[in-house]
């Protein structure tokens, strides 16, 4: 089994730690003056995405994780998996939800999203930065308040629920930033 | 950074090199250059020496870079040189952070007749003159535990060390009979729970360490054995290390053989002693030496987060 030692730790890599899948987001190095050294590891937990931290003494090994992240299409979702195609080889692979997680909201067919790919099996998804949905449902905008900068709750075609200003109507497309979850502006496409 | 940016650095660098053999030039200090190779290692269980390769002879170890010139000053020191100063490259293997570099500079000196409070003295004036006027503050290694981390480091268990560390730092099986990992704990806890307080808008001397942290300094008996050595802190980040120098040979040949078994319990090379340093000590005058992190020095002046005044782009 490939394994990493302290000194190669740099942020990217990805470790197995408590069997997980990790990646290293900040490595510290420390040594106190005559002391021994070691690393002060900050890591997400791919699966779960959250962070932890860990102290090794160096020259310690951490096991690798056999992890890659994929530019792969988002195809369509179905019960409890969604579908994702590699564009180069057409290999196709299905994420659950514990993978995709509240990113369900972003996903519209033929977007290309990151698929982080654990023994080949997805265990997270990133959506684009941004991405252009169309208004299932809002109430209409009150006449003469556009001024006021006000906003309203509306509803876009996968499901997810914004904050827009109050000119934005039923049918409009929006581009929205997947991050934030928040609106940015009316799209043409 | 631009060229610009690189030319101030570089003009900000040579200012302070300047200014540091000012400050010793007027104190009658003589400055020295020993060499960067030597043909000995340093024994210290956590220090890794480069080695100097020789391609005229067969690929074979030449000598290694010293992880500092405190051998060679102290064979200068016992030939007779009077207090002198030195400042050149130092290396260390395997070390690289944001406030470590494999090849850094250093300021070393050594005072005939000083001991180390004498010497703290003088790198609090040294500090001040560079940085501005700060408050000066001491605190002993073992207080230091006592106040930020409520536990005598003295006398704890290593169960009660481990439960006073931040639990990514904790030891899962602490192990009683295991003399390094004692030593291992006092590390953690000092970098997670003391340091972080030491040198917040003053400086700080942390002194009198544990025997077994005594490295190169003398050891008194007093309620416990103490070593005469000190470090120094400036927003939380040491800065310098000095040491009332030890000149019993014989005693520093135990320890140099102690660091030794460590390494081999640790499954490190031994390393051949340093026997010119050894044969010397007993000549060495009564002296106080420190050395100080030039490059860490220039972070804290300029407010920079890493180590790379200076540097070419």
């Amino acid at each position: 089994m490939a394994s990493y030692s302290t000194n190669e730790f740099r942020s990217g890599l990805k470790v197995m730690i408590e069997n997980d899948p990790c990646e290293i987001v900040e490595n510290e190095f420390v040594k106190p003056g005559k002391g021994q050294a070691f690393s002060r590891v900050r890591l997400r937990n791919l699966k779960t995405g959250r962070m932890w931290e860990r102290t090794y003494k160096s020259g310690e090994s951490v096991e690798a994780a056999d992890v890659l992240d994929t530019d792969m299409e988002f195809l369509y979702s179905d019960d409890d998996a969604w579908w994702f195609m590699n564009p180069a080889t057409y290999d196709q692979v299905s994420a659950d939800s514990a993978a995709v997680g509240d990113n369900a909201v972003w996903l519209k067919p033929q977007d290309s999203c990151t698929v982080t790919l654990w023994n080949d099996v997805p265990i997270a998804i990133s959506p684009p930065n941004h991405v252009v949905l169309k208004v299932v449902e809002t109430d209409p905008g009150l006449k003469g308040d556009t001024a006021q900068g006000g906003s309203k709750p509306a509803t876009l075609e996968t499901g997810a629920v914004v904050r827009v200003p109050l000119f934005v109507e039923e049918g409009d497309l929006l581009k929205v930033d997947t991050r934030k979850g928040e609106y940015i502006s009316r799209a043409k496409e | 950074m631009t060229s610009a940016d690189l030319l101030d650095a570089l003009r900000e660098w040579a200012t302070l090199l300047a200014r540091l053999r000012q400050f010793f030039d007027e104190r009658g200090l003589l400055e020295v250059q020993t060499p960067l190779a030597r043909a000995y290692a340093v024994t210290d269980p956590y220090q890794r020496c480069f080695s100097v390769i020789d391609p005229a002879n067969e690929g074979g170890v030449a000598g290694y870079l010293q992880p500092s010139p405190e051998s060679a000053m102290k064979q200068l020191l016992a030939a007779g040189s009077g207090s002198i100063y030195q400042i050149c490259k130092a290396f260390r293997a395997g070390e690289s952070g944001a406030n470590h570099r494999t090849e850094f500079t250093l300021l070393e000196w050594y005072r005939v007749g000083y001991d180390h409070r004498q010497l703290m003295d003088e790198v609090a004036e040294l500090v001040n003159e560079l940085l501005g006027p700060l408050p000066v503050e001491r605190i002993t290694w073992r207080e230091s535990f006592v106040r930020y981390a409520d536990i005598d480091p003295v006398v704890a268990e290593p169960e009660a060390l481990n439960a006073r560390l931040p639990d990514s730092m904790r030891i899962t099986t602490p192990d009683a009979r295991e003399e390094s990992q004692r030593r291992e704990l006092l590390d953690r806890l000092l970098v997670s729970r003391i340091e972080p307080n030491l040198g917040q808008n003053c400086m700080t001397f942390l002194y009198d360490y544990p025997a077994g942290q005594a490295a190169l300094a003398r050891v008194r008996a007093e309620s416990w054995p103490v070593a005469s050595r000190f470090e120094l802190y400036i927003d939380g980040l040491e800065i310098a290390n000095g040491f009332h120098e030890l000149k019993d040979a014989a005693e520093q040949r135990q320890r140099f053989e102690h660091d030794n078994r460590q390494r081999q319990r640790e499954g490190n090379v031994e390393v051949a002693l340093d026997e010119p340093l050894l044969s010397c000590l007993n000549r060495l005058p009564d002296c106080a030496g420190v050395a100080l992190g030039v490059d860490r020095l220039m972070k804290i002046s300029t407010g920079a987060d890493s180590l790379v005044a200076g540097s070419p782009p």
